[in-house]
């Protein structure tokens, strides 16, 4: 396990569960009752077609919409009792969809914003280093601005970016979104190294059969409720699975 | 089914007409010269700042409509004291000059969709540049030290537009019953729906056909003119021109906060903005006499900034009856983008 | 070149720099918080009110004076976020900015209670001095080069501090900040101090050369938020170039004509600038 990416003098044992979450957007309700739970060093994937409330799940967890119902904790914690900016010191870490890097700060100057929080700052330099070591094309590009970089090395660099804070869990909203099938590729074996380094990860995904290859177990969202779960095997194995999400037969 | 309002022009006006004959026979109770002078004051603030109103509801916020009272009212002292000409001709004029300012100014920026802080920028530099002007040509205008319009011969006082109070107050309340008029009719035009559009969304209002600069304009012309007329009034009144209260940010900033304070939603609003205003002037000078000069602007702000964080559609809101506001078909559309 | 024209550009430059102090501070707030002070030049009147208190009216040295003006309008800015913009950063924009446009009344009418009409002046001043065929004010280059250092010090703390390179990113990126740790509400007070503390610089710089009057910020207010908009709003190096170019405008007129028409000018300029480039000269 990489101690330089774990948070120092943590309970390395905690696990991320949800229950009988509802939550949305003003008069729009999105999660119906939703729960899963995810136990540390598992990779759990959420999948489900367009519009089943992924992006909202991941967002709920990370803080930046509140439920309306349901309870939210990470190692025992309620998450709901605080502020959105204090879950990176708890060692939760959200790469946004579509990346959200800033485009005319440079890729060394992303990875210190990933590096605000009290806790994180005094490790930057390591935590910078490794993420370099994990990426070598963000290296080269360091001082380049993010927003000229391509797809695949800004999916990097915000992977990066959540990692300086340090995570427990990673909480990953649909790596694949506008990259080519290679590059894909690539970042999903990079997230089967960051699960090599110890850490927990969520998976939101629409691209079923990849994000199937890298997860333990997967939950199936559709139309804001858990449609079904299992082991990975299982669901890529499941008929109805194959049908609607894997073009399959 | 509501009844076809455009039937019935003069539908429910009665009301009004009567309000209007009785307020004209207000000197008929030969009230003291001081409060003929404040409520004169009173109706010629809330003019200019009905018609300020006319254009901020629709999102069309000015910080230089000082701008309009300045040409007009310049344009009108300068015709009668260097050429004579009466001000019944030149207030016209002048009125004309400064809404041909306003489409000088406004229609470049509709056009180019100027639209929001930088309108908003965009009218301050234009209040100030009057401002400056005024003070640059003094050799014209006086400068800062102000002008006066030459006192009319006797027995040429109705062709100088010079009366007394009376006079004064039937011109006001005249000029006042107008802007009130042309709220209304702006209001059951298409022209108001068409500028509800524009504020909401104006890519959809421009794609569902609606001509966005001709009905900005349209309201851009009619909110000056207004605000002219009351300029040109109020310096006809006093028979005295100044650029700091005829033009500039400062008298720009107090017509806004009038309006803002009596709430520009509703035709009344800015009459009742009116009345804070120069009510709080006049407390404020016989409570304290010179003494405490500044405690007006003081209060003023207080009261603004109160009016923003509690009651932001002014004092008519409060007694506007509370509606929902219509879910309109953009609101889901919008709703469904935001899911992931 | 005609010395008088050499001294006016010159004058110009110098101008520009003192111009740009205010521009940043707007700017620094616009793009962090999203919402224009209406009543920053008040701001800077109360530094210069504040400098001349404590030189003129209690004998303090006039370095402590100037550090007191700092800390002073800093704190004013923070207040003035608590209690006015944090209140109403869920409003329209319009409440934003006249809710601060009343503080801007606020200012000017407390300034007039306590201080009057009257206007006051430092009483120091640094003999011009002689740069070839020019004469250059003392006080002014004082001025210019206090105001490029604090531009300097700026700079260096947007770039190379936590903080700094977290307001970059927040003026683009709002949403995102809490998953980097970052809260907002912190980041906006720091702005709002920072803004705060430009202003009081700016108060510094142009205390020494201008009497100070309650109603003195509605002098170079107006072409402040001008220059701000030219550069395009939230834009510091476009507001700051931008200030130079008023400031060459406005110098150069005042040579040609006389400087109430400059300031005409740079005004119509800057409204075929907004015809010609809605978004700003140098907008994103």
């Amino acid at each position: 396990m990489s101690a330089v990416l774990q948070m120092p003098g943590t309970d390395t044992a905690a696990a991320l569960e949800l229950s009988g979450i509802h939550a949305g957007y003003g008069d729009f309700q999105a999660l119906f009752g939703v729960g899963l739970r995810v136990e540390p060093g598992e990779a759990v994937g959420v999948v489900g077609p367009n519009g089943a409330g992924k992006t909202t799940l991941l967002r709920v967890i990370s803080g930046l919409i509140r439920p309306r119902a349901g309870t939210l904790r990470y190692g025992g914690q309620d998450l709901t009792a605080l502020p959105p900016h204090e879950l990176p010191a708890l060692g939760i870490a959200h790469v946004p969809e579509n990346r959200r890097l800033f485009p005319q700060l440079t890729v060394e100057e992303n990875l210190k914003v990933g590096a605000f929080s009290k806790a994180a700052r005094p490790h930057f330099a390591e935590r910078r280093d490794r993420v370099y070591t994990l990426f070598p094309r963000l290296k080269q590009r360091r001082h380049q601005l993010a927003g000229t970089m391509s797809g695949g090395e800004q999916q990097m660099c915000a992977i990066g970016r959540a990692l300086m804070s340090g995570p427990r869990i990673l909480l990953l909203d649909e790596p694949s979104a506008g990259l080519a099938p290679l590059v894909v590729q690539q970042v999903f074996a990079l997230v089967h190294r960051i699960r090599e380094e110890g850490l927990t990860v969520l998976i939101v995904e629409q691209n079923v059969a990849q994000v199937l290859r890298v997860v333990d177990r997967a939950y199936v969202l559709e139309t804001g409720r858990v449609a079904a779960e299992g082991r990975s095997a299982e669901l890529a194995a499941d008929p109805a699975i194959r049908r609607s999400y894997l073009g399959g037969h | 089914m509501k009844p076809d309002r455009s039937s019935r022009p003069l539908g429910g006006l009665l009301l009004p007409a009567i309000l209007l004959a009785a307020l004209a026979c207000v000197p008929l109770l030969s009230p003291p010269d001081y409060l003929m002078h404040v409520m004169i004051t009173m109706l010629l603030t809330a003019l200019a700042g009905t018609g300020w109103a006319m254009m901020g509801r629709f999102g069309l916020v000015s910080f230089g409509h000082g701008a309009f009272l300045g040409i007009a009212s310049y344009t009108m002292a300068l015709l009668w004291n260097l050429y004579g000409i009466t001000p019944w001709l030149g207030i016209p004029i002048g009125v004309a000059a400064a809404v041909a300012a306003a489409v000088l100014l406004g229609y470049p920026s509709f056009r180019l969709r100027v639209v929001g802080h930088y309108f908003a920028l965009v009218t301050l530099a234009a209040g100030e540049i009057v401002r400056i002007l005024i003070v640059a040509l003094r050799d014209i205008t006086g400068g800062s030290l102000g002008m006066t319009p030459e006192q009319a011969e006797p027995g040429m006082g109705f062709f100088a537009l010079q009366f007394g109070k009376v006079g004064f107050w039937w011109i006001a309340l005249l000029a006042w019953a107008g802007g009130l008029l042309a709220w209304r009719a702006l209001d059951r035009s298409m022209s108001s729906k068409a500028l509800a559009a524009i504020a909401e969304d104006e890519d959809a209002a421009a794609s569902v056909g609606i001509r966005v600069t001709r009905e900005k304009l349209k309201v851009t012309m009619i909110s000056a003119g207004l605000a002219a007329l009351a300029g040109a009034l109020t310096a006809q009144y006093r028979m005295y021109l100044n650029p700091e209260s005829l033009a500039g940010l400062g008298i720009s900033l107090q017509i806004v906060f009038g309006a803002i304070a009596g709430g520009m939603y509703s035709p009344i609003g800015p009459t009742i903005g009116a009345l804070i205003t120069i009510g709080l002037d006049e407390s404020l000078r016989i409570g304290f006499g010179t003494q405490f000069i500044g405690a007006a602007p003081f209060v003023y702000g207080i009261l603004l900034v109160l009016f923003m964080l509690f009651l932001p559609r002014g004092i008519a809101g409060l007694l506007e009856r509370r509606r929902r506001p219509p879910q309109s078909a953009a609101t889901p559309a919008r709703e469904a983008a935001a899911r992931p | 070149m005609d010395p008088f024209l050499l001294e006016a550009l010159l004058n110009g430059v110098l101008l520009g720099g003192v111009f740009a102090l205010p521009v940043l501070g707007l700017n620094l707030v616009f793009g962090v918080v999203d919402v224009i002070w209406l009543c920053y030049a008040e701001l800077v009147m109360v530094g210069m009110y504040a400098v001349w208190f404590l030189y003129t009216q209690m004998g303090w040295p006039l370095a402590l004076a100037f550090a007191v003006c700092l800390a002073v309008v800093a704190m004013l800015g923070l207040l003035l976020h608590l209690l006015v913009v944090r209140p109403l950063l869920g409003s329209p924009p319009i409440s934003q900015v006249l809710a601060t446009g009343g503080v801007l009344f606020v200012l000017q009418g407390a300034a007039t209670l306590v201080f009057s009409t009257d206007f006051r002046s430092l009483g120091v001043e640094m003999p011009p001095m002689e740069m070839g065929e020019v004469f250059i004010s003392g006080t002014k280059l004082a001025a210019f080069i206090a105001a490029l250092t604090g531009a300097g010090v700026l700079w260096a703390f947007l770039k190379f501090t936590y903080v700094g390179t977290a307001i970059r990113a927040i003026a683009r990126d709002r949403e995102v900040m809490p998953l980097m740790g970052v809260d907002p509400q912190r980041i906006y007070l720091i702005a709002s101090a920072v803004g705060g503390a430009l202003a009081g610089l700016a108060a510094c710089l142009l205390v020494v050369q201008l009497d100070v009057h309650p109603f003195i910020g509605l002098s170079f207010g107006p072409i402040t938020f001008m220059i701000c908009v030219m550069g395009g709003l939230g834009n510091m190096l476009g507001g700051f170039l931008a200030a130079f170019l008023m400031g060459l405008i406005v110098s150069t007129g005042g040579f040609w004509w006389n400087t109430e028409m400059s300031y005409v000018v740079a005004f119509l300029f800057f409204i075929l600038v907004i015809f010609l480039r809605p978004r700003g000269l140098f907008a994103r």
